[in-house]
């Protein structure tokens, strides 16, 4: 087990904290009609993205799916740039154009805010390719979820990563429902953490509700695909709290289900309980930081709904470079 | 000048660019140790390497996202469709990866990326590998799209392809890979968006774009034998089209033929003769004829199949039928 230094817990506590807020002001925006269309909350997942960017290097790429809020807010951008890309601002962070699914940072080697099931898998797979290309020791954490873990994109390429030994951490955050779909009402055979080994990919399930554990993880695993090993699947086993989609009411799972992951299994609460009973800090630091957390997403937030929307030539400007 | 094939014009242009951006590279089945199905890329791999002439499993949809990912990456990939009725498999990368995410993200991402490979009916393959493409990669705003005839046209224009910032759609032909054209021996990059009068003429204009061009012109010199006087435009790139200089011939001529190996409907020809009427309606002294593919799927048979795809005769019959004539 790969230890987190204790500032890397309060890191972790900090950033899973905020992305929690912000997604919880989002549901607020999009139920006051601020923010629009197909919006996929994070929460309940806090624990993969944080651990995996306490891991990683600043070298190393990320590239998701449409649940993105949590992996651009991760990769380092300020917030309020990404709630004026959710209130469709001309300062969000594609300019008003992508909207909540297809956010950007290339900045910080955010790739996006992919809005079809599985298609940035292969797109990460070729990202990891122009690294290896080009000689460096950056990898890329290439994100998708069970249901995309279906589609067939994903095992081409699986197959090519492994041919080329690309350097790619393939992060499958299984949060037990494709939309409303089940694991088990989508697979035969469950244990996905072993869809890469007939292309000679090793995996690992990880208890994706636990920094510690997905911090461990990952450490290994970067080590293991830096050494020039080839790719790696890492399953992350979470949860998300809220519907699919904002439209979603989550009929098909039982309230006591869902309230067994937040009063037991909760990734933020779990992290709370770790600080504070080693003392890494007491209940007045950590409440410092709730107040710090609130403030950046108020202030993003009063930012988001008074930016001006994007002036009417936009819509004919990149298109092409 | 020398005389070229189109096949050696298109390594070459390949060649060219290779050597000059070491972020070039090729990738898709057989462009390596087979030398090409097609034999476009003969001889690269031993020049460049495997690292940068790079063979694929069978796996379209997968190469050409990684292609794309290795655009964002930085790179230029050029990315080989054995023929592009395979690419149906890829669209979903070309159309919503490539095509649209630097629109997506407000500029941020770039994706300087060839898709290329033969285009349309070859001979006697049937309806799944003859199916022309123009019109559905033209539909889409975001990538830009070439269908070159002349050997110089494909070595300039897929120069062009190759340095673009953005994604290009380079649709070849199985049947002019080898024919043989003069070109001039220095070839550097051709605009793309430009088309090309390739027949100077007064009394109807005639556009086509690939191996329709070779039929454009035959019928042009039959009409010529018959007193009419046809201008023939090269299309060379069908997104973005040169209407310019379509509506510039119009206005000259006063008639319009357009030559189409793809079906009308939703089609190139349809998309011209729109713009057509839009744009100088009142030039027109005849309602635009479209010589395009039967709308059936292509069949094996030859007699069929050449029924089922515009001909000589057809383009010929149309021309008259705009000269009231």
């Amino acid at each position: 087990m790969i230890k987190l230094t204790k500032a890397q817990y309060i890191e972790a506590y900090r950033q899973m904290l905020l992305i929690r807020r912000f997604e919880e002001r989002c549901g607020q925006l999009y139920g006051a009609g601020q923010i629009a269309g197909f919006c996929h909350l994070y929460i309940g997942q806090e624990a993969v993205i944080s651990g995996i960017s306490l891991a990683k290097k600043p070298q190393d790429h990320t590239i998701t799916s449409y649940r993105d809020h949590g992996h651009i807010i991760a990769a380092g951008i300020d917030p309020k740039f990404v709630l004026a890309e959710l209130t469709g601002r001309a300062s969000g962070c594609s300019k008003g154009k992508g909207g909540s699914m297809h956010m950007f940072d290339p900045e910080h080697n955010f790739h996006g805010g992919h809005g079809i099931v599985a298609a940035q898998v292969p797109i990460g797979t070729g990202i990891a390719f122009a690294e290896k290309y080009k000689g460096t020791d950056a990898l890329c954490f290439t994100f998708f979820g069970d249901g995309a873990a279906h589609q067939g994109q994903v095992y081409e390429a699986f197959n090519m990563a492994k041919l080329w030994n690309l350097p790619v951490i393939y992060v499958l955050e299984n949060n037990e429902y494709a939309m409303g779909t089940s694991v088990a009402r989508a697979a035969g055979m469950t244990d996905l953490w072993r869809r890469g080994e007939s292309f000679g990919i090793p995996g690992k399930q990880v208890d994706g509700m636990d920094i510690e554990a997905v911090y461990s993880a990952v450490m290994e695993a970067t080590a293991y695909v830096r050494a020039g090993n080839g790719p790696i699947l890492l399953e992350m086993k979470t949860y998300r709290y809220r519907g699919h989609s904002m439209s979603d009411p989550a009929k098909y799972r039982s309230k006591e289900e869902v309230e067994e992951y937040k009063e037991k299994r909760d990734p933020i609460e779990r992290l709370r309980k770790i600080i504070l009973e080693n003392k890494y800090a007491g209940e007045d630091a950590l409440k410092a930081i709730d107040k710090e957390v609130k403030d950046i997403v108020v202030e993003a937030a009063e930012f988001a709904v008074s930016e001006p929307e994007p002036d009417l030539s936009e819509l004919y400007t990149n298109v092409y470079v | 000048m020398r005389t070229i094939t189109v096949r050696e014009a298109l390594r070459e242009a390949m060649r060219e660019e290779m050597i000059r951006d070491p972020n070039v590279f090729l990738m898709g089945e057989e462009v390596a140790e087979y030398q090409g199905a097609y034999k476009v890329s003969q001889g690269l791999l031993d020049e460049f390497g495997p690292k940068r002439v790079i063979d694929t499993p069978i796996t379209e949809h997968g190469f050409a996202g990684i292609g794309v990912g290795a655009a964002f990456g930085g790179l230029k990939p050029i990315v080989e469709f054995m023929t592009f009725n395979f690419a149906m498999q890829a669209i979903d990368q070309i159309i919503n990866s490539a095509a649209k995410t630097h629109y997506m993200s407000g500029g941020l991402i770039k994706c300087p990326i060839v898709f290329r490979g033969p285009n349309g009916a070859a001979a006697r393959v049937g309806a799944q590998h003859s199916q022309n493409y123009a019109a559905w990669y033209g539909h889409i705003p975001g990538l830009k799209v070439i269908a070159p005839y002349s050997a110089e046209d494909a070595k300039g224009l897929l120069i062009s392809a190759i340095r673009d910032p953005n994604p290009v759609v380079f649709l070849e032909h199985e049947l002019v890979y080898g024919y043989s054209f003069d070109m001039p021996d220095d070839v550097g990059p051709i605009e793309i968006g430009k088309g090309r009068v390739v027949r100077s003429g007064n009394d109807v204009t005639i556009t086509a774009f690939s191996l329709q061009v070779k039929l454009a012109l035959e019928a042009a010199e039959i009409l010529a034998g018959q007193g009419i006087d046809a201008e023939v435009i090269d299309l060379r790139t069908i997104r973005p089209l040169d209407a310019d200089l379509i509506n510039e011939s119009v206005r000259k001529t006063n008639r319009l033929v357009n030559v189409d190996e793809g079906w009308f409907f939703g089609g190139v020809a349809a998309s011209i003769s729109a713009i057509v009427m839009r744009d100088s309606f009142d030039f027109l002294d005849a309602p635009v004829e479209n010589v395009t593919a039967k709308d059936v799927p292509l069949p094996y048979a030859a007699n069929l199949e050449k029924a089922a795809l515009p001909s000589v005769e057809e383009v010929v019959e149309a021309v008259k039928k705009v000269c009231y004539r």
